[in-house]
């Protein structure tokens, strides 16, 4: 069953109070990323409906604002998302090699995850680091100047990181 | 070396607390505001300064402060922009990430200007670290007194709230970003009425840029006057630029908007020249909605004089030879990038972030993109580039939001200046798979355009 725990409640609450009297919807977004971060990086119909419950929502007020922005996943997602810049800038310093390492490296396209649930690629649009490309997105960080050599040690620290969380 | 006035103390070691920030100096402009001059003085001293806009358009700061409605017993916000969507663009990061504190000391002067008792600053939601840092400095603000209640018993009350968006360009469009703040599909807003009458909430609100916000420090600190004599022209004070693409030092720079581009591309304390000892072959110096200009008409204007790193300089000749200032997002190819394959990707992007409400965006973008990648891929035909001409001119001025506009113009520039090579991706559609086009001679002098 979809709950936040209490340490999550905590945060909701905080979240709901920066809002006037009655406009609790504002706190839709930050709720959203909470619910994601807590309940397995993707947002279940189950979570958008507990989600939608506790702020007094219509559901498809949760679902129409979950589909339109990019971040909100609304499919199952690996263990560890590579979201990859594409965009011009980006693409000037050879991220377009980047990618097709990464494709080859984990034998999975743009939009897929790995078999054994590790690792999805994402390919995304600028995230503001174009000076330091090419660069990729990893939970709350960012990965830049990325070369073949770090992909590949990014990829070691995920498969150690998830054996030692074992 | 260029003055200063945001980046001058970025890289004091621990600027980023509180301590030492305010050991430097730091919240003397809020005491010097709060205390010293009224809410209308400060509007007066930013209209003074000639302050515009940070975050694209250019727009008086003190003059769109002046709009906001201030009807008896409904509460007035202030919304600071910090989407930072716009490729090429990365300089709110810098502000935000190194000195957070510049950022909150520019909101509770502006809050108290504006009237706004809860200010709101929304990020785009892949900062999710820099939401720490805000937050912790917002905290470290409030327990020295710097936020709250009562602040320096003035009977003024200010709080601050950072709120993540979650992944859409469009929510940077001002009235996207107030639908997104109050929870819901960043659909821009039919104007007016203006957020100045009806923002956030139906309350008057205004929105500005995180560097904007920034720039109020100053411009309290040494009086608007002072700021004024900094620049040229309508383009005061300092600029942040963010620089990427083909350079030897990519980052975000401080200008004072007196150096000409060349030496901003060239010089060590700047870009310090293209990489690899390759040659400049074109700029978007704006952002990436911005025209792209080749290198003969981005170092000189069509008539012959240099071109300054300013809002009129970048824009002399129009569309037809000239850019924009925008973001402040400097991107730079050598003779090696292929402006085809880089126009699909701006058109791909903005297909991706239009939000689908108006025809002309959302079907426009998507054929601009199919046709760009069928051009890219060796497919096209020599009808295709007029094609895409035709497109772009049917969505310019023809939607809700500037995001359509934003989205032709990467590409009629591209057409208009570099069609040779566009022609070439279709008479060599082999050749084109394998090697660019090159440098071909738009680092020649150009002839002055009949008109121009
Ligand atoms: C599609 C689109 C995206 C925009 N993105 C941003 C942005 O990321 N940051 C920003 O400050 N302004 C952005 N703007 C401009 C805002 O609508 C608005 O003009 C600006 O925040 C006003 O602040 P300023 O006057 O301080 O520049 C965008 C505009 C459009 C049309
Ligand atoms: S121009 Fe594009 S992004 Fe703007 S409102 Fe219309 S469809 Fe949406
Ligand atoms: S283009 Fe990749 S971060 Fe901007």
């Amino acid at each position: 069953m979809v709950q936040f725990s209490e340490q999550q409640m905590q945060e909701f609450n905080r979240l709901i109070k920066r809002y006037p009297e009655g406009k609790q919807k504002s706190a839709l977004l930050p709720v959203l990323h909470l619910a994601q971060e807590s309940f397995g990086g993707w947002l279940s119909a189950e979570t958008m409906d507990y989600v939608a419950n506790l702020l007094q929502l219509e559901p498809i007020e949760v679902y129409e604002v979950a589909t339109f922005y990019s971040m909100f996943n609304t499919q199952p997602v690996g263990k560890y998302m590579f979201e990859v810049c594409q965009t011009g800038p980006c693409m000037l310093n050879g991220s377009d090699d980047i990618i097709n390492y990464i494709k080859e490296k984990l034998g999975i396209g743009a939009g897929e995850t790995t078999p054994d649930g590790m690792f999805t690629l994402k390919t995304v649009e600028c995230l503001g680091a174009c000076g330091y490309a090419p660069m990729m997105q990893l939970g709350k960080h960012y990965r830049e100047h990325l070369t073949k050599e770090k992909v590949d040690a990014i990829i070691e620290e995920c498969r150690s990181n998830a054996a030692c969380n074992n | 070396m260029g003055v200063k006035l945001l980046l001058a103390k970025a890289h004091i070691e621990g600027i980023r607390n509180y301590d030492v920030y305010r050991r430097e100096g730091g919240y003397q402009a809020v005491e010097k505001a709060l205390k010293t001059m009224t809410p209308e003085a400060i509007v007066e001293e930013v209209k003074k300064s000639g302050l515009r806009g940070r975050g694209g358009a250019g727009f008086p700061t003190g003059m769109k402060w002046s709009f906001i409605a201030k009807p008896e017993g409904v509460p007035r916000h202030l919304v600071c922009n910090a989407d930072e969507s716009e490729p090429g663009t990365f300089k709110d990061r810098y502000l935000m990430e190194f000195l957070p504190h510049l950022l909150i000391e520019g909101l509770i002067i502006s809050s108290f200007a504006l009237g706004s008792n809860d200010t709101y600053i929304y990020i785009r939601g892949e900062y999710a670290w820099i939401v720490g840092i805000l937050e912790n400095a917002i905290e470290e603000a409030k327990q020295n007194g710097w936020l709250g209640n009562n602040i320096l018993g003035t009977g003024f009350n200010c709080n601050i709230y950072v709120q993540r968006g979650a992944g859409a360009y469009i929510c940077g469009e001002e009235t996207a970003l107030l639908e997104s703040l109050e929870g819901k599909r960043g659909n821009p807003r039919i104007k007016p009425p203006f957020p100045a009458i009806k923002g956030v909430w139906e309350r008057p609100t205004v929105v500005n840029n995180v560097e904007t916000l920034a720039a109020v420090v100053p411009i309290i600190n040494m009086g608007g006057e002072e700021y004024a004599k900094i620049g040229v022209g309508r383009s005061t004070g300092t600029k942040l630029i963010s620089a990427c693409g083909n350079i030897n030092k990519p980052g975000v720079y401080e200008i004072d908007m007196t150096i000409s581009v060349e030496e901003f591309i060239y010089s060590e304390e700047y870009c310090g020249g293209i990489k690899n000892g390759k040659h400049l072959k074109a700029c978007i110096p704006g952002g990436s909605s911005v025209p792209i200009l080749p290198a003969n008409l981005l170092l000189k204007t069509a008539k012959g004089e240099t071109r300054y790193m300013n809002y009129e300089s970048l824009s002399d000749g129009g569309f037809a030879t000239g850019s924009m200032m925008g973001s402040g997002g400097f991107i730079v190819f050598d003779e090696d990038q292929c402006i085809v394959r880089h126009t699909y990707t701006l058109a791909r992007f903005y297909r991706h972030e239009s939000c689908g409400q108006c025809s002309p965006c959302r079907e426009g973008t998507g054929w601009m993109e199919k046709i760009l990648l069928r051009l890219e891929k060796g497919e096209g035909k020599m009808s295709d580039i007029d094609l895409l001409w035709d497109i772009q001119g049917k969505i310019e001025g023809n939607t809700i939001c500037p995001l359509g506009d934003a989205a032709a113009w990467p590409v009629a520039a591209a057409i208009r200046h570099f069609r040779d090579e566009f022609e070439w991706h279709v008479l060599h559609p082999q050749e084109a798979q394998v090697r660019n086009f090159g440098l071909a001679y738009y680092a020649d002098p150009i002839q002055v355009p009949a008109g121009a």
